[in-house]
């Protein structure tokens, strides 16, 4: 596996030595940790990392700032891969973040996520290696959300869906299941057919296809 | 209880009211009011000394017309003042001096009366009240023996003071009530209800106010404090967890442990959301109601026509509005569509909920209409609700934003 020169961006010190220590453990190393916007958007640019983490909310204003940095930066650095934290499923912000650019690598996940280590940090570098992850939650609202089409998909097709939405390969989507590939690639088919979606062979492209469709 | 006006303390026992400073603070409220006067007994006396002829004397009275009007503010102003002698309630403040303005008129026309009329009902009563019992009391000092009213007889002069000094105490009833009434008055020309109950509402919008505001510092500190440190938490355990082999005894036990900081986290997170929403703070009414509409298990429409920022308390009641609105529709109703409509005009956010339920909502029967009802009273906007049994249900919420 590769090691991932990162830039996070948390306010909280408990929180960000946590992650530290978290993707040091994976054998990533932190190039610059800041406690707020104006840092991450000065820091972007000096060390040009492989990927920023970035908390929504930070000072001065606690209010959205990190996510407005992260737009910023998506805007100078069209290629630069970003993981978004926040503390709530907002879809606004999952929308603002997937429409920034479809170019790069794109995550946006509940901050809880990150107690699952070794699943934070495949999404992670999944987000790097260029794939949109998006959490199951905002994933859950808008299948709980688009109930039209939608419930002609079996179960086992939502599953399937959630999971192609948060980015994951037929591989993994297969080793998750304990299915073969050849099922998930059948249930993806079935799936795409259904909500009237072009086939796709790229995972990146199929994520946002579903993603665009769920959203409406 | 202490009494507070010189009305109530009229109500009181007499060894009360003698002991208490009332009577003596309206007997000087009463006096205070004999100052205005000084200009209608200065005409009079002008008028006596001039003697001016029939057109002299008309323009002396148009002018002196017109200065009372002219001190009219001021004599209200002295007015307010000395109604603290005899009503200790706080006044509302005092509406601004401006021509358009109807506390203006009303202080103009209660001036004229205070100064033309009222000084001399004041000297009135308080003279009819004091002469009795002090004609009684001066009885040793009248005239007696033949040719006098009083027979030559101490004793029946002695008793005749001595009843004068018990009904004195009794004078303190005609003049404290009587000093009542006119401040009651005084207050109701001076302080109109209707500015009373502005203030009302004013301290009403500064509570709903004061609840937003304390809710933010509770969503603020929350996230802040507890919800950073279960997450960090998390990633401890997670750590911990990696370091321990699979087959460990505690591998299972630090599982349990992750799994129940991820339900804390997850409990924690409604109940900020149910605090006060971040997106509501950070992006604007349209935001958040997209964001309801979106955990909406019924699919909702919308039709926003909303530009820029509201104020804070009107962002804050028409989302909650729209959340319990939505959360009615999704529980009780039975709908199968919602319709989320929100637009501004004349100067007001107008919100309207629909949905082709069940209807006959009774805001009677739950506390979240109810609620909704005084949350929207409270920024001086109304709600109003047609939900005839068999549906569909409307509910519309009108919230006052000047911007």
């Amino acid at each position: 596996m590769r090691s991932l020169r990162v830039v996070l961006a948390e306010d909280s010190v408990l929180l960000r030595e946590g992650l530290t220590s978290l993707l040091r453990h994976f054998g990533h190393e932190v190039v610059a940790a800041v406690g707020d916007a104006d840092a991450l958007r000065e820091q972007v640019p000096l060390v040009r990392p492989d990927i920023v983490v970035t908390d929504v909310r930070m000072p001065p204003g606690f209010s959205d700032e990190g996510l407005r940095a992260a737009l910023a930066l998506r805007a100078e650095l069209p290629h630069l891969p970003i993981l978004v934290l926040s503390q709530y499923v907002e879809q606004t912000y999952a929308a603002e973040l997937i429409d920034a650019g479809r170019s790069a690598g794109t995550g946006y996940l509940l901050k809880d996520r990150v107690g699952e280590v070794a699943e934070f940090v495949d999404g992670l570098v999944r987000v790097a290696d260029g794939h949109t992850v998006i959490d199951p939650e905002v994933v859950r609202q808008l299948l709980d959300r688009r109930r039209d089409p939608l419930h002609r998909l079996t179960p086992r097709e939502r599953e399937v869906l959630g999971l192609v939405a948060e980015g994951r390969s037929n591989a993994a989507i297969a080793r998750r299941l304990v299915v073969t590939e050849a099922a998930v690639a059948k249930h993806i088919a079935g799936i795409l057919a259904k909500l009237d979606l072009p086939p796709d062979a790229d995972d990146h492209r199929r994520v946002l296809a579903v993603l665009a469709y769920l959203r409406g | 209880m202490t009494p507070r006006t010189a009305l109530s303390a009229a109500a009181t026992p007499p060894w009360r009211l003698a002991r208490s400073s009332w009577p003596w603070r309206s007997l000087l409220y009463l006096a205070a009011g004999l100052v205005p006067a000084g200009l209608p007994l200065a005409l009079l006396a002008g008028i006596e000394l001039l003697r001016p002829g029939r057109t002299a004397l008309i323009l002396l009275l148009v002018a002196a017309l017109l200065i009372v009007v002219a001190a009219g503010p001021l004599i209200a102003g002295f007015d307010r003042r000395k109604l603290r002698l005899v009503d200790t309630r706080p006044l509302p403040p005092r509406p601004p001096l401006r021509l358009g303005e109807a506390g203006t008129w009303r202080e103009i026309g209660y001036a004229v009366l205070s100064a033309c009329v009222a000084w001399w009902l004041d000297l009135a009563v308080v003279l009819l009240s004091l002469l009795p019992p002090l004609m009684l009391m001066s009885a040793p000092l009248q005239p007696s023996g033949p040719g006098a009213e009083l027979p030559a007889d101490a004793w029946f002069t002695a008793l005749l003071c001595a009843a004068g000094f018990v009904l004195l105490p009794f004078a303190a009833y005609p003049i404290t009530a009587w000093a009542g009434a006119r401040a009651a008055v005084a207050r109701a020309v001076l302080a109109s209800a209707d500015t009373d109950l502005v203030e009302v509402l004013r301290s009403r919008q500064r509570l709903a106010a004061g609840f937003d505001d304390e809710r933010r510092r509770i969503e603020r500190d929350l996230h802040d404090g507890a919800q950073q440190r279960l997450v960090a938490l998390s990633v401890t355990l997670g750590l911990a967890r990696l370091r321990v082999a699979d087959d460990h005894t505690v591998a299972p036990l630090l599982d349990d442990a992750r799994q129940q900081t991820a339900a804390a986290l997850a409990e924690l997170r409604e109940l900020i959301r149910g605090v006060h929403p971040q997106v509501l703070s950070d992006r604007g009414l349209a935001a958040a109601i997209r964001d309801i509409a979106g955990r909406s298990p019924v699919p909702v429409d919308l039709d926003l026509r909303l530009d820029g920022r509201l104020p804070a308390p009107v962002e804050a009641t028409a989302y909650f509005a729209v959340n319990e609105a939505l959360a009615n529709l999704a529980r009780h109703s039975s709908a199968t569509g919602g319709r989320v409509r929100a637009w501004t005009q004349d100067r007001q956010l107008v919100l309207e909920v629909h949905d082709d339920g069940a209807g006959g909502a009774d805001p009677a029967r739950g506390t979240g209409l109810t609620g909704l009802a005084d949350r929207t009273a409270a920024v001086g906007g109304r709600l109003l609700l047609a939900s005839p049994p068999g549906g569909p249900t409307l509910l519309r919420v009108e919230l006052p934003c000047d911007r």
